[in-house]
């Protein structure tokens, strides 16, 4: 995932966890963005922004402070339309599959990189074949997993430089190859790290990642350390997600609160996210009047189990703990509202979300957890519910373990792990038998939020592993599945099965707010809770 | 008096060299996997891992990691940070804004600190001095990170008199009110310090004799008493001058000023080992000169205490 890491990401999934958003965000300018290049306005706008943790380069970006600039200066094979997240081409003209695990891909003839070179089709093989590359170590590498021939290329000694499982055909085309039906792979396409990488990338990958070429909307102008990143348009742009504006600055700030008071003195444009100082009794909306908006996201807040840490924590048992939290109180208390309560395991955000999945197991019942742990055999221990402390999670965890400990009569403790590194090993050692987590999806789509966290041998189960031979063959299903209903409809079955098994604890799906200055018309948020640029348009 | 100075410069040597070690000892004996987090709330591929590991001599053991380490400073290299930027180029860029914010604040602390301590050191008792502790003791008593927000909200945002935050260039009006903010504790500091050590050098004999001998009321005042009395204040305010420089991160963030406070902050929270022993040592050296400043000031304040 595009994780908010720790720095920002603990901040992010806390009080700022508002990314991404998406469906339905009553969006004022209707379907799709229309405003084509040529209709500009013009405009500029200063965005808050952050420090990016690497050089930017799109296979290497796997935090939100360089992947928001990332993803203007490049375009993908897939554009995730603002409104509804529904994949649209970009610069593909078509990705077609007879099985779901032999794709061709045909792109459009007419992008070209800021630096004026074409995009061709071994602009995307060649740029896959480097981030998976073990040798590079680039972050994003485990994104070409299902690729063919990624095994051979991805460890650390790995001499295999090229993925078999593509190949180019010739300029606009190429083919995909994956050792397992993949049915939602076209979906995946339009994550960052399958952007395509011009020729000059190659020569100097390094100093590429300071002045990064990409084809996007946008193209790279300057950036001055820690204090701005500027990107302009790109003149030479031919897709139809480009907006009106002509410049971007992404101004750095270390506190939100900061951009808040420069966005109330007119100084910045646009505020990617209120500070918890402002949310508080919805001050923005006082200090914001009609120059707000809020969006569900596809970020989930769980608390997570692992049965291998403390095998007392049985399915039935830590359905009583589920519904013995008062996610609403706690919700409106601490974070003021700015939380959905989470009713399953997939955000609403994407498509083939339905709700109450989890049903009366997720609603706050205290009597009924009492007596569902009553007949669960009770619970023999005392609970411990770990947080990294670096992130804004001692009040909410603190809530929590109140909340179950008031209806079941179970000690519980909110026990914070210095910083989010520790956490995560210790998580990844099974050390924590109850830990809170989050997931922000990588692309929208249900079997992001299923798949890299529960299947018995992902990378993100911490849950013991969870291990449940049923799930995994419906996921296997799901993604040789022909059709897109069908698809969901398998992991919609998928889904239900966590609810027998409980490895985690839906607890409350993400909500973005941001606000802007009087100098911008309203502005929506796309489903990854980033304010959508292409359709900004400046007063 | 030279003899003096040379003796100390060369006992800085091995103090430098002392609390580099601890300070790097300490930063990556913190628990944890750097590289955990890194990729997002999953574990990074071994791939990554093992460049990482490589690319941070992560593999070696500590001693033989300080030595690597000590023989790049000496060559003037101070390596680079995580976000692959070297951190001497960053260190210069901060250093200069931090230096400016700390130099400004001590201004502030030593101009309307001492002005304050003295108006209320010579009227004990009376209206001014009355003022001067009341007005320091709500300084002193409230948190300076509620100063700096309400300093920044009602003379930032609603009367516009100040920037709200600073820019990268960070002028000397951008940095007006932060520097007040962060200077605020310790001119009530001062303030004390000096009125209390100017009213009890007013008592002393020798304030006395300088009246007898028909000295002219501001002569005794500010010859005899006030230089005596400088003493402790310029003991506090070397001090302080380090610890603002190193210690303004709450300042820092309220004005989004890119600072060292800030850097070390966020090196340390995110394991970036390097970053942090090369400000941190900067920070040591700067300590080390303002103490040996601090020291040949009390010689040339109080002539008893001598150097030779």
């Amino acid at each position: 995932m595009r994780g908010t890491t720790r720095t920002v990401a603990v901040a992010a999934m806390s009080a700022v966890a508002l990314l991404a958003a998406g469906c339905g965000s009553g969006s004022d300018d209707g379907g799709t963005e229309d405003t084509g290049s040529d209709t500009a306005t013009g405009g500029e706008i200063v965005v808050n922004g952050c420090t990016p943790e690497n050089p930017l380069i799109a296979g290497n970006t796997s935090e939100t402070c360089g992947g928001n600039i990332l993803d203007t200066i490049t375009s993908k094979l897939v554009h995730y339309n603002a409104e509804d997240a529904s994949p649209e081409m970009d610069i593909a003209e078509s990705i077609e599959t007879e099985d779901n695990q032999t794709f061709t891909v045909t792109i459009k003839s007419d992008y070209m990189f800021s630096d004026g070179t074409p995009v061709t089709a071994s602009s995307f093989v060649d740029a896959w074949n480097y981030t998976a590359f073990g040798p590079n170590g680039q972050a994003g590498g485990y994104f070409f997993t299902p690729i063919e021939g990624y095994a051979e290329v991805s460890g650390e000694d790995a001499t295999v430089e090229e993925m078999s499982g593509l190949e180019v055909v010739d300029d606009q085309t190429f083919t995909i190859r994956t050792t397992e039906p993949v049915s939602n792979l076209p979906v995946r396409l339009g994550y960052t790290a399958f952007a395509p990488q011009p020729e000059v990338f190659f020569e100097d990958p390094e100093a590429f990642g300071r002045n990064p070429v990409g084809a996007g909307p946008f193209m790279f102008d300057s950036w001055t350390e820690g204090q701005e990143i500027v990107v302009v348009k790109n003149p030479d742009y031919s897709g139809e997600f480009g907006g009106s504006l002509d410049q971007i600055t992404f101004r750095i700030y270390q506190d939100t609160d900061a951009a808040y008071n420069d966005l109330q003195a007119g100084n910045i444009d646009l505020i990617t996210a209120i500070p918890t100082s402002a949310l508080i009794d919805d001050r923005y909306q006082s200090d914001l009047p009609d120059r707000n908006a809020t969006a569900e996201t596809g970020v989930i807040q769980l608390i997570g189990f692992n049965t291998t840490a403390d095998p007392n924590l049985t399915g039935e048992v830590k359905k009583a703990i589920s519904m013995a939290i008062d996610r609403e109180t706690i919700n409106q208390q601490i974070f003021n509202g700015t939380r959905v309560n989470a009713t399953g395991w997939v955000s609403p955000v994407v498509d083939g979300y339905v709700a109450d999945v989890c049903g009366e197991f997720c609603v706050y019942d205290p009597e009924a957890a009492a007596a569902q742990l009553e007949s669960a055999g009770g619970y023999d221990g005392e609970l411990e519910l770990w947080y990294n402390g670096d992130g804004d999670h001692k009040a909410w965890t603190e809530a929590t373990c109140n909340s179950i400990s008031d209806a079941l009569g179970i000690s519980c403790t909110a026990q914070p792990a210095v910083d989010f590194a520790t956490f995560l090993t210790a998580a990844g050692e099974n050390e924590y038998g109850m830990f809170r987590y989050g997931w922000q999806m990588d692309y929208p789509s249900i079997e992001n939020f299923l798949a890299p966290l529960y299947s018995t041998n992902a990378d993100s189960n911490y849950f013991g592993p969870y291990d449940n031979q049923e799930f995994n063959d419906l996921l296997t299903q799901a993604a040789a599945a022909g059709e897109l209903e069908e698809a969901n409809s398998l992991y919609q079955q998928a889904e239900a099965l966590l609810v027998d098994d409980m490895p985690t604890i839906p607890m409350w799906y993400g909500k973005a707010v941001i606000g802007w200055s009087d100098k911008v018309n309203p502005v929506t948020i796309n489903a990854f809770g980033v304010p959508d640029y292409a359709g900004i348009t400046v007063q | 008096m030279s003899k003096y100075v040379v003796r100390r410069l060369l006992q800085m040597i091995p103090v430098i060299l002392g609390t580099m070690f601890l300070i790097f000892a300490m930063v990556f004996a913190l628990p944890g996997d750097p590289t955990a987090g890194k990729c997002g709330e999953r574990p990074c591929s071994e791939a990554y891992i093992a460049k990482y590991y490589e690319e941070n001599n992560l593999n070696d053991p500590l001693p033989l990691r300080y030595v690597k380490y000590l023989g790049q400073v000496a060559q003037g290299d101070l390596g680079e940070n995580q976000y692959e930027v070297p951190v001497a180029q960053d260190l210069e860029q901060r250093y200069q804004v931090t230096g400016k914010l700390a130099l400004m604040a001590v201004g502030f602390e030593v101009v309307i600190g001492i002005a304050a301590g003295i108006l209320s050191g010579m009227r004990k008792g009376r209206f001014v001095d009355n003022l001067v502790l009341v007005s320091t003791l709500v300084v002193i008593s409230i948190p300076i990170f509620v100063i700096g927000a309400v300093g920044q909200y009602f003379l930032g945002v609603r009367l516009g008199w100040f920037p709200v935050t600073v820019s990268g260039d960070a002028t000397v009006y951008q940095l007006l009110l932060p520097a007040m903010v962060l200077g605020s504790l310790s001119i009530a500091y001062v303030a004390r310090l000096t009125r209390t050590n100017l009213s009890e050098n007013l008592r002393s004999d020798y304030v006395r004799t300088a009246t007898a001998k028909g000295l002219t009321r501001s002569r005794t005042v500010g010859l005899h008493a006030l230089r005596n009395s400088m003493i402790p204040v310029v003991t506090f305010v070397g001090y302080d001058f380090g610890a603002l420089l190193g210690g303004a991160i709450v300042t820092e963030r309220i004005f989004n000023i890119q600072g060292v406070g800030g850097y070390i902050f966020r090196g340390i929270q995110t394991r970036d080992g390097v970053a942090v022993v090369g400000a941190v040592t900067a920070l040591v050296i700067v300590y080390l000169f303002v103490n040996l400043l601090v020291d040949l000031l009390y010689g040339f304040l109080d002539p008893r205490i001598s150097h030779d």
